[in-house]
């Protein structure tokens, strides 16, 4: 039996060693013989109509090779990006979807929208060559925030979309909930923005493809966190290439957050470039570049109420909301302000009665997607303001207002109005843990300390739920989703019992080489060492959907945990063979096969060994070799949750606010690897900080100009805005994964902004101050803070 | 970036020469503002004549009445420099705040003054000292040489080969950093000398500028109460995604209340 780490040890991640020491290998990493550089020309205009390129000056700029636009895409009957969800409104019509050429054609939508590709033999080269490209534009107005796209008059951007509405989605039980309101003791209302956000992973994305005549294959390297998904929506739907004609790599990748699991347009164009100039072609986004076209997060404006009794019992709850979707649909769009985002309104609360409109419209901005959370901390954040606001209006306390309305811990499952089903859970008693952990009780003595600095303290709290491990194929299905939601793995034991697992999952940051090998360690009896995770490859993975929504363990260490299951009972086949006893006394524990009740036993290594070298093997009844394949596909999404408690400090007289003390308990069931749980929160809870207090990606409205176009003017959250942060789990398991896990990738950005602006109102709450827009800068709380005291100076 | 060719010189008047002879031609000292223009090709100068082999541009020396720094001195040498910090403490505190360690290692005092960004922070050490520019032709006092965004009295061809300081009795720099490139939002530097106080501002406006009321106010009272109600009129003031000028007039009062607690701490 060799070195095993099991399920619950931390050893230190062992990607690290690659990627410390600098040997990891990312898409710009990436050499092919004969390699060309391309670029990307993109609209300088938010709205305009595309009256003409001239390619004449390009194509004779020095190592031009070729300059392709929308009118060769065109001319090649070129597919639309697609979309991969379809939703539809309260009556059955389906949104629309007006195609997203992948160079744009007669129009362009947003400031990034790509008009041209040019390739030439040097990046220089083609950065000059794409300065002498002379485009046409007849520039329109632009329109850029929702509330300002759905006013009659506003600047249209597709001719079959009126008021630039795709889609005016619902969920819930309307008129219960109308009935509950008119029987209310109590009604809170809350008008909100959930600002818009940019992903930033560390590396920008890149792609590189190539085209071997002699095989009629394509290979396509990209920054992916899918790169079957990839495969399929550019092979078989805007492409057309067969699935095996084309592979997809996406090999080491510096960080996705959801900006990397779309389809891009630059990868379709890059792909089919490929082939017309018999090149391989590569291309790398600039930081700058990154900022108009990888997909943006978040964008709502919500109107929320809520209905309570006497007692501070929640009624009815009803929100209506706007969505950014941006200049066109991409990949997920419209289903993460629908239903990534409906369905969780309920949160960790009974109310009986939640009806939800969510309007999703098109705007002269980048495209809307997923961002780590996706349509559930935006929830979060509306219901837990929500929460804040009711107990305040009532004199509640905000804590015993969320006992009240908790869903106890015995209630599990728990249905809710809004179509999930909560398996399991224990909001209170995350709670409970995190009011210690935070010691909340001498908070008074705290903000008594502040005082006497002529600072203003406050406490938020945010008790949540959210809904990974996308997803229920059948569900999802139902909701409008256009593919399978399910993952795979295969478990290949090498002769000498060593064990590389092929996964459809990818690893971009979250340690997966390292959970996944712990789960096989723990499970074969083998080595930590002797694991090795393969990812990111179609020629070497069978199949897989990618890594998003907090599902790669929940899914794909699923897939996995079935896959060493299938192995071990293939083994235990063999053992009894060789053991000449029957299968049922096979006795399968720490890496050894043995007979109960026995000391006769075989090791694991030569089980693989025997299967390997079938000399003395049941080949009449059992094929030779071991490796064993699994696709698993949910029952159920997960329901991690917890409960976060923000400690912030005001300074009035700048408006700054300082985050003090974070404390987290969160619930996300088995833990596989505690340290890799705390990074993830750590970073989860930064993300959620950063959109709290810093991050805002700002649109000029008229000419659909990013304003916040760069680090420098899109404030990123740094390690000294942090203080040190108290991460505990207080997990219940989940009752449908094999392992009891519910994932924790995202719980860190889905509960933090709440607690954190719930922590700013109350700091501010002596002032009269009700609620504060994110990002809570010093400029818009100083400002607040002008008009707050205002009626105090005029006394 | 666009190609361009290097000259690496090793005498000022070499320099001088090449800036002269070369149209297009620009100096490079720390690059940190320039490389970022040239890699997003904003600017394509046709050579780049750099200043690192200048040795005698390296050099702090204190002349009693006032410290020199050499113009290819980085911030994070001026923090460090155990002279600046005993004699004019509150110039080694504005070096340590700027950028991040790669930025104070590599940006250099010449380089940030002969720039002139708005909301740099020497311009207003500079200024707020009554510091004089010393350059390969002459001699400039700093009322005379910052003439608004970018601009300076630099003439094509001049290299500022140090800036010369006034030793202060008390000086202070209090920042607002700018919440994402933290550059000054507003920044103060407040010294006193024998003969009078001066207060200089950066970030709030298109450049640098004096604030005389307050400057009257603390020769009356070097206290930071002494400033508390002087409001300074938002014309002229930046506003732009991260502050309206309203807040920047206001944090200039704060900013400059905490300089001169700096300076008295
Ligand atoms: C990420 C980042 C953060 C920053 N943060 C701050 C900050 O918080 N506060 C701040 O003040 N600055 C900040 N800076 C700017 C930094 O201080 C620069 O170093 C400085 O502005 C320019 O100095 P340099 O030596 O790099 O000049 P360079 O980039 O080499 O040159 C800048 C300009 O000055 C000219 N020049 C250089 N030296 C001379 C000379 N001796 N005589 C005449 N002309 C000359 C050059 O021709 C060029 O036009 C930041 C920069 C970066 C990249």
């Amino acid at each position: 039996m060799g070195n095993v780490i099991g399920i619950g040890a931390s050893p230190k991640r062992k990607e690290d060693q690659r990627f410390l020491t600098g040997r990891g290998n990312y898409v710009s990493d990436i050499k092919r013989p004969g390699m060309t550089a391309g670029v990307f020309v993109r609209s300088p205009h938010g709205h305009a109509i595309l009256r003409g390129i001239d390619k004449a000056a390009a194509l004779t700029a020095p190592g031009v090779i070729a300059v392709l636009t929308g009118e060769d895409v065109a001319a090649d009957k070129l597919g639309s990006l697609p979309c991969g969800w379809g939703i539809s409104d309260a009556k059955g019509v389906p949104m629309k979807e007006p195609p997203f050429p992948m160079l744009a054609q007669g129009k362009v939508r947003f400031v990034g929208d790509m008009v041209a590709f040019v390739i030439a033999e040097t990046p220089e080269q083609a950065n000059a060559a794409a300065e002498l490209l002379t485009v046409d534009y007849e520039v329109l107005p632009s329109v850029v925030g929702v509330l300002e796209a759905v006013r009659p008059g506003a600047p249209q951007l597709f001719d079959d979309v009126p008021n630039n509405i795709c889609c005016d989605w619902e969920l819930g039980d309307k008129a219960a909930v109308e009935t509950a309101f008119r029987k209310a003791a109590h009604v809170a209302k809350l008008s909100l923005v959930n600002n818009r956000l940019i992903g930033n992973p560390m590396e920008p994305r890149a792609a590189i493809a190539e085209y071997e005549p002699g095989t009629d294959r394509f290979t396509l390297w990209t920054t992916s966190q899918f790169p079957h998904v990839v495969r399929f929506l550019m092979g078989a739907l805007v492409l057309n290439i067969p699935q095996h004609k084309l592979r997809v790599v996406a090999p080491d990748v510096g960080g996705g957050f959801g900006v990397k699991q779309f389809h891009y347009g630059e990868e379709a164009v890059i792909t089919w470039a490929a082939k017309r100039v018999m090149r391989p072609i590569k291309w790398v986004a600039s930081r700058s570049e990154g900022y108009v076209s990888d997909r943006h997060g978040r964008d709502h404006v919500t109107e929320a109420e809520l209905a309570l009794d006497e007692t501070g019992k929640f009624l009815a709850f009803r929100v209506n909301t706007l969505a950014n979707m941006g200049g066109y649909l991409s990949t997920f769009g419209p289903n993460i302000p629908t239903n990534l985002y409906g369905p969780l309104l309920g949160g960790v609360y009974m109310t009986p009665a939640i009806y939800c409109n969510v309007k999703v419209v098109f705007t002269n901005t980048v495209p809307v997607d997923a961002y780590r959370g996706a349509g559930r901390p935006e929830a979060t954040f509306v219901l837990e303001r929500m929460v804040d606001v009711a107990a305040s209006e009532m004199g509640i306390d905000r804590v015993e207002i969320r006992r009240r309305n908790m869903i106890p811990k015995e209630a599990y499952p728990y249905q809710t109005p809004v179509l999930v089903q909560y398996d399991s859970g224990d909001p209170m008693g995350c709670l409970d843990g995190a009011l210690v952990a935070a010691d909340v009780k001498s908070f008074g003595i705290r903000k008594a300390a502040s005082a006497s600095k002529g600072k203003f303290r406050g406490l938020g709290y945010s008790t949540y739920v959210e809904a990974c491990g996308l997803a229920p194929s059948r569900f999802a299905g139902r909701l409008g989703a256009r593919g399978g939601l399910y993952e795979s793995a295969t478990v290949r034991v090498h002769p000498t019992g060593q064990v590389t697992v092929m996964i459809g999952t990818h690893n971009h940051g979250q340690g997966h080489e390292t959970t996944f090998a712990q789960i096989v360690s723990e499970k074969l009896g083998v080595s930590f060492e002797d694991v090795d995770i393969v990812f990111g490859d179609t020629d070497r993975v069978q199949f897989g959907m990618g890594t998003y929504g907090s599902r790669s363990l929940v899914v794909g260490g699923a897939a996995l945990s079935k896959a060493t299951d299938k192995v071990v009972a293939k083994g235990r086949k063999i053992a009894a063979h060789l053991l000449e006893a029957a299968e049922v006394d096979i006795q399968f524990e720490a890496g050894q096969f043995s007979v109960a009740g026995t000391d006769r036993m075989k090791t694991f290594e030569e089980i693989a060994g025997a299967a390997y070298v079938p000399h003395n093997y049941p080949l009449e009844v059992l094929e030779p070799g071991l490796e064993e394949q699994a696709y698993y596909d949910p029952i159920n999404f997960t329901y991690p949750g917890g409960c976060h408690i923000a400690e912030v400090e005001v300074d009035p007289e700048t408006g700054t606010v300082t985050l003090v003390n974070y404390t987290a308990v969160d619930d996300v069931g088995t833990v596989i690897n505690p340290m890799i749980v705390e990074g993830q929160l750590h970073g989860g809870i930064v993300q959620g900080v950063g959109q709290a207090l810093f991050e805002n990606a700002v649109y000029d409205e008229g000419s659909g100009q990013l304003l916040s176009g760069s680090l420098m003017d899109y404030c990123m959250p740094r390690a000294d805005h942090m203080p040190m942060m108290k991460v505990s789990t207080h997990s219940t398991l989940c009752t449908h994964t094999p392992m009891g896990v519910k994932g924790c990738g995202e719980v860190g950005t889905i509960g933090s902004p709440a607690a954190v602006i719930n922590a700013v109102v109350d700091a501010l709450s002596h002032l009269g101050v009700t609620h504060v827009d994110m990002p809570a800068t010093p400029n818009r709380i100083w400002r607040l803070l002008q008009n707050a005291s205002l009626p105090v100076a005029a006394e | 970036m666009k190609p361009f060719a290097y000259h690496q010189p090793n005498q000022i008047p070499d320099a001088a020469k090449l800036l002269v002879s070369i149209e297009d031609s620009k100096l490079v000292a720390g690059g940190m503002t320039l490389i970022p223009t040239l890699k997003q090709r904003l600017a394509s100068p046709v050579a780049l004549v750099d200043l690192s082999k200048l040795g005698n541009l390296k050099g702090i020396t204190d002349d009693g009445a006032t410290i020199t720094i050499g113009a290819m001195k980085p911030h994070a040498v001026v923090a460090a420099s155990k002279l600046v910090q005993a004699k004019i403490p509150g110039l080694a505190a504005l070096a340590s705040m700027i950028g991040d360690p790669a930025v104070r290692n590599r940006g250099t005092i010449g380089g940030s003054v002969a720039n002139n960004d708005p909301a740099a922070d020497y311009p207003a050490g500079v200024l707020g000292l009554g510091a004089t520019i010393v350059t390969s032709t002459r001699e400039i006092v700093a009322d005379k040489f910052f003439l608004g965004l970018f601009e300076t009295a630099l003439e094509p061809g001049e290299i500022i080969t140090a800036i010369r300081f006034p030793v202060p009795i008390k000086a202070g720099y209090a920042k607002f950093k700018a919440p994402a490139s933290r550059y000054a939002l507003v920044g103060v530097f407040v010294a006193q000398f024998a003969d009078g106080v001066r207060v200089a501002v950066t970030g709030a406006g298109s450049g640098v500028f004096r604030v005389p009321p307050m400057e009257a106010a603390l020769w009356q009272n070097f206290d930071p109460s002494a400033i508390a109600a002087i409001k300074i009129d938002t014309d002229g003031l930046t506003s732009d995604i991260h502050a309206e000028a309203d807040y920047r007039a206001h944090l200039v009062t704060v900013m400059a209340k905490r300089a001169v607690d700096a300076a008295l701490s």
